[in-house]
């Protein structure tokens, strides 16, 4: 059973706060960190290899620096850790990542399950995943919370969504995205962080895994961003003031008054 | 490719400077100088005045655009039922289309399905596309994929707009990486630019931290999911005419994987957030999981649905199917109560399209006040308990 995990280094974006003064990020002190959806990715996968065997091989994409921090991947259980890394791939979007994500794992080749986490924290689009399997041409199945059963060549799962879930199988080779209830992932354990210290992560250029210039970067997202903008708070509301129990009675007032609440 | 800063335009004005979510632009001799580690995001183009920054791309447009016309919205059916998002769709499409001057159409996936094709056409869709059979009746990604390309590579739509619920967050990525087009989740604002025919579609970036405005502008069709309850559906025409077009799928070979076993529906014991018309949501400022009794009793008291912030499902107190933010539900009530939340922007990203929002807390200086319709400053284990006790008076 080979299984690649899709990572991604991230600003802690819960740590982000704006300027109220200036209406800037302040992005003093945000640490990067690997996408903690990801890290749900990272422990069924070891889960996974720990139940049937096989091998768990973590693939990110970004600068030369996450491959450090790849290293806590393999603390915790992972096998190998590949960082994709270029020029090429700066301004990527959605399309051109996935592109560049399913060249890697079309090297690393048979490939049974590509697990990625739901979305990131930072872009929030939960589209890279569905995007890489279908550039590879295999299956996917988004937001599962737990496997039922699998094995090289199918796997049984439960996937949410708004009413409840549904059990679906699937065959493999195939992509899962994962969400948070799936599991809870472990800490690195300390003969982990003894080998992760000695962990070599490779680094492989555009030029490496035979991407196509025109479909990387910038050229090959179809995406632009126009404009970036902090999102006004609009400012119109009534506080109240006095005791408590004033407050209470004029806010009851104000909702079952004007009949918003029977 | 790249990014270019044209010195002969830079007056140092540091403008830009903020602009940078990673902190990468400097004024060096009163000219922008741009860092290495720079992603080609974007952000800081359209803060300069004096267009001195660019960002650098080898165009090549391979398409005619003139032949793309049309605003499709993907009409979703869960069990056979339209999902109001694709009401929303059609408010906000038919919006979209009559400033385009193009039309507005409706793609309805099912099996028996007729019903619904025609609450479509009331809800503002000049013509339906409805592909029905068996191999239809519920989501799954291949046979969905599969007839909507066909239909899209036949008909050609400039734009077309889902759910950004869970089948539409399956299911776009996978017709745009097919069509190899561009695709924005998540949007929260939609707008066009009818010289260009282009979408103008916004969305929440960086946890919320900051919205971003994206085009595509050189590949079709536009593909954007958008969130649910943003938009406002029309009121119904029963009256109104349209063409309801059947899909012919005499000749579909279908090439399925995914297989369901079952169908397993938790709404009637979980927490249907989205739909609710009342939400009382409970944060850190109650201070232990057992307060969020205080906030039940009072949800209980106005019918209303439980909500929680992250830092109140973080911290263990209520499961995350209760969470309402940017990681959580969208949500978009009548009234939003929100007790003992300061409001952080990833919370105020998934509940501040609620109609009404009644924020309690300690502190005065809480996030949450500035987009409070009415609120309380005080201590909001003292306050909901009064809450329950006046409410309860008040509705007999």
């Amino acid at each position: 059973m080979k299984i690649v995990v899709c990572v991604k280094q991230v600003p802690d974006t819960t740590e982000v706060k704006i300027n109220p003064e200036t209406n800037t990020l302040i992005r003093e002190g945000v640490a990067s960190i690997l996408n903690p959806f990801d890290m749900y990715a990272v422990e069924e996968a070891i889960r996974i290899k720990e139940k049937v065997g096989g091998t768990v091989i973590v693939l990110s994409m970004g600068p030369p620096q996450v491959a450090e921090q790849l290293k806590e991947t393999i603390a915790m259980g992972a096998d190998e850790a590949i960082l994709v890394s270029d020029r090429a791939f700066a301004g990527s979007d959605t399309l051109a990542t996935s592109y560049a994500l399913s060249k890697a794992i079309e090297k690393i080749a048979d490939v049974n399950l590509v697990i990625c986490g739901k979305q990131a924290i930072d872009g929030d689009t939960a589209q890279v995943g569905p995007e890489i399997a279908e550039k590879i041409g295999i299956p996917h199945l988004t937001y599962v919370k737990k496997i039922e059963a699998i094995s090289e060549t199918e796997i049984t799962l439960e996937r949410m969504n708004e009413d409840g879930y549904e059990r679906v199988q699937m065959p493999l080779p195939g992509l899962i995205t994962v969400v948070k209830e799936i599991n809870e992932p472990r800490l690195p354990s300390l003969k982990g962080m003894m080998r992760s210290k000695k962990a070599e992560i490779p680094i492989w250029s555009a030029a490496d895994i035979d991407a196509d210039p025109a479909k990387c970067g910038l050229n090959g997202s179809p995406t632009w961003v126009k404009r970036i903008f902090i999102p006004e708070i609009k400012c119109q509301g009534e506080i109240f003031s006095g005791e408590p129990e004033e407050q209470v009675k004029f806010l009851v007032n104000a909702l079952v008054g004007r009949k918003i609440v029977v | 490719m790249g990014i270019k800063i044209y010195l002969e335009k830079c007056y140092g004005c540091k403008v830009c400077v903020p602009s940078c979510p990673f902190g990468l632009i400097e004024i060096v001799d009163k000219k922008a100088v741009i860092k290495d580690g720079c992603n080609l995001c974007g952000a800081c183009v359209s803060t300069c005045k004096f267009k001195a920054i660019e960002i650098i791309r080898d165009v090549k447009v391979t398409i005619d655009k003139s032949l793309y016309k049309g605003v499709w919205i993907f009409a979703e059916q869960r069990n056979g039922q339209l999902a109001n998002v694709a009401k929303e769709l059609l408010g906000e499409g038919r919006k979209l289309a009559d400033e385009l001057g193009e039309p507005l159409v409706a793609v309805l996936l099912g099996h028996n399905i007729e019903s619904e094709a025609k609450q479509l056409v009331a809800y503002g869709a000049d013509q339906v596309f409805v592909a029905d059979a068996p191999q239809l009746e519920h989501f799954l990604e291949d046979s969905y994929t599969q007839v909507l390309v066909d239909l899209v590579q036949k008909e050609r739509p400039n734009i077309i707009l889902m759910g950004a619920t869970a089948i539409g967050r399956s299911l776009a990525p996978k017709v745009a990486a097919r069509l190899e087009t561009g695709l924005t989740a998540d949007c929260t604002g939609l707008d066009v630019d009818v010289a260009e025919k282009n979408l103008l579609q916004t969305r929440p970036a960086f946890g919320g931290n900051l919205m971003a405005t994206i085009l595509c502008p050189n590949h079709r069709p536009q593909m954007a999911t958008v969130r649910p309850k943003v938009f406002k559906p029309l009121e119904p025409d029963l009256g109104r005419k349209a063409t309801i077009t059947k899909v012919d799928l005499s000749k579909t070979q279908w090439e399925i994987r995914a297989k369901i076993l079952e169908i397993v529906n938790e709404v009637g014991h979980s927490v249907n957030l989205e739909e609710a018309n009342i939400i009382v949501s409970g944060g850190r400022g109650l201070c232990d999981p057992k307060n969020f009794e205080l906030v039940r009793e009072l949800a209980d008291t106005l019918g209303a649905a439980v909500g929680a912030s992250r830092a109140a499902v973080d911290s263990g107190w209520i499961p995350y199917a209760h969470q309402v933010g940017q990681t959580g539900k969208t949500v978009g009530p009548k009234v939003y109560i929100a007790c003992g939340i300061r409001g952080a922007i990833q919370h105020l990203a998934g509940m501040q399209s609620s109609d009404i929002i009644v924020a309690i807390n300690k502190d005065p200086d809480a996030p949450i006040f500035k987009l409070a319709t009415y609120g309380i400053v005080g201590d909001v284990l003292e306050i909901l308990p009064m809450l329950t006790k006046e409410f309860k008076k008040a509705l007999g």
